[in-house]
């Protein structure tokens, strides 16, 4: 029955369609809840800074060794394409805009999504099923505003700082790798990498690490305070925000590189 | 006895096709302890959800302590949340803390003057209440489910409320641990005078706490009454409860 399995495709997009529409704007809704509520007293500044700890620091020693694996490897693999092309000197400045502008920001949100992301998921749902989100609003704490708000704003300060970091323990790795097939000194490599970036590079790159750190901990933050459906919920919670602010974070970059392009930036 | 805390009248809420209850009527007493006795899936916990503003009901009226529930604003109802206790089944303590961070959260939110060692002497009131002082740096994941319900219970017990719904205080429990809990229940009352609504399908719990019960079926409150004369009715909604 040919008509009758076009029509259940059919259902069976709109309906997909249906869930997928609820779900934005659901998340919508949650997202400009944050930003009524942070300005708002009263600030959990002790909660905030906490963490900012858990998510910043915690996180520092993943992101900085992918960061260095990543700096190194990039120059190994580049540096026999340009000797072919005569060009190995331009090494540290193609490799210094490729990190600050993009590799950096991007691959480092990624790491940064799937470990804060998920640990919010997971913390928040568990939280969740087992009641305490409701004992918290029982015992007159708004929890939107202590487990959401400081989180999300925690996720948004510390994610720039992490990708400043690893930007430059990236360009580290870069500068031993290169020293791996010629000797450079670090001062001209350095040198080299500034000499090539300018403002517009570096701005942009910052910029869209605060958007891509709010898209973390907030869709990390809606996944864990709608689970449901007990512990199989809080996997699903932890799982789904890793791919959706995965998925945002792609779709930001989309943004700010058009954004960026139309205002002839780096012209 | 006879003013009441805590006053419901025709309390609907439906969730989806489930019509949970039905023009819910119900009255607590000062220093009374009504247990509220109905099948699993009745709708008791809705009901004491609904009083403490978890969830909205469709309809009806709730007043606690004198004031609407379902016309307080945030802030309001933040206020009359702090004397009204919330003992939840699953205990809900934040495993993240200690027992002392426990104790100590709904402490910090309301009463920002209090001094470190005022702090420290009502958390350890309140753990010596309920006889687990030694388990004040104790993570919740180390405590068996007994000593969990009891430092629910001291967490519940540190802001001194006037009111304490209790959402069924014994499943889960062997039946010693369980009379435990019962006995501080009765404690609890004798010590503070507090009005307790209890939420449960254990006989024992509801014949050794409560004053009056009142019977949750098809939604709607069937008859109050106290244990033996609900135990000796010859209603066939009520006797399969108490045979």
């Amino acid at each position: 029955m040919p008509g009758l399995s076009k029509w259940n495709a059919v259902m069976i997009i709109s309906k997909n369609s249906g869930v997928f529409l609820q779900e934005i704007g659901e998340l919508s809704r949650f997202a400009a809840r944050f930003w009524r509520e942070w300005l708002r007293p009263r600030y959990e500044f002790r909660e905030f800074i906490r963490q900012c700890f858990v998510i910043g620091y915690k996180s520092l020693p993943l992101t900085g060794l992918t960061a260095f694996i990543m700096g190194l490897v990039l120059t190994m693999q580049l540096h026999p394409s340009m000797i072919y092309y005569g060009v190995e000197s331009l090494i540290p400045s193609m490799v210094g805009i490729a990190i600050v502008r993009e590799v950096g920001p991007v691959l480092t949100a990624l790491i940064f999504a799937g470990k804060i992301g998920s640990s919010i998921g997971a913390e928040l749902g568990s939280m969740k099923v087992t009641e305490q989100i409701d004992a918290m609003e029982v015992s007159g704490t708004n929890p939107f505003k202590y487990l959401v708000v400081t989180r999300t704003a925690a996720s948004m300060v510390m994610l720039p700082i992490l990708v400043i970091i690893s930007d430059s323990i990236s360009l580290y790795g870069s500068y031993l790798g290169n020293n791996i097939y010629e000797r450079t000194t670090f001062i001209l490599f350095f040198r080299q990498v500034f000499d090539s970036l300018v403002v517009a590079d570096i701005i942009p790159a910052v910029i869209k690490t605060f958007f891509f750190g709010f898209a973390v901990g907030i869709i990390g933050c809606f996944k864990g305070y709608f689970t449901d459906k007990g512990t199989e919920g809080v996997g699903r919670a932890a799982n789904s925000a890793v791919v959706v602010s995965s998925v945002m974070i792609f779709i930001l970059d989309l943004v700010v590189v058009q954004i960026t392009d139309l205002m002839n930036l780096y012209d | 006895m006879n003013e009441s805390v805590i006053s419901i009248r025709g309390l609907s809420k439906t969730f989806g096709t489930n019509r949970v209850l039905d023009h819910f009527d119900l009255v607590l007493h000062r220093g009374e302890n009504l247990a509220v006795l109905g099948k699993s899936g009745s709708g008791k916990s809705v009901l004491i959800k609904c009083i403490i503003g978890l969830i909205r009901p469709d309809e009806g009226n709730i007043e606690v302590l004198g004031q609407n529930m379902l016309n307080l604003n945030r802030e309001e109802l933040d206020d009359i949340r702090v004397k009204i206790g919330f003992l939840f089944q699953s205990n809900a303590l934040y495993d993240s803390m200690t027992v002392r961070d426990n104790l100590e959260f709904p402490l910090r939110r309301h009463s920002f003057r209090l001094a470190p060692a005022e702090v420290n002497h009502m958390v350890m009131e309140a753990l010596r209440n309920v006889g687990l002082e030694h388990a004040v740096d104790m993570m919740p994941a180390e405590l068996s489910g007994g000593m969990r319900k009891r430092i629910a219970l001291a967490r519940t017990l540190i802001l001194k409320p006037e009111i304490i719904l209790y959402d069924e205080p014994t499943t889960g429990l062997d039946p010693i641990t369980s009379l435990e809990i019962i006995n501080l229940i009765n404690a609890i009352r004798g010590k503070f005078g507090t009005s307790s609504l209890i939420i449960t399908h254990d006989l024992k719990c509801v014949k050794l706490t409560a004053d009056r019960i009142a019977m949750l079926i098809d939604g709607h409150c069937h008859v109050t009454g106290d244990f033996e004369g609900l135990r000796s009715s010859s209603d066939e909604r009520i006797s399969p409860f108490f045979s």
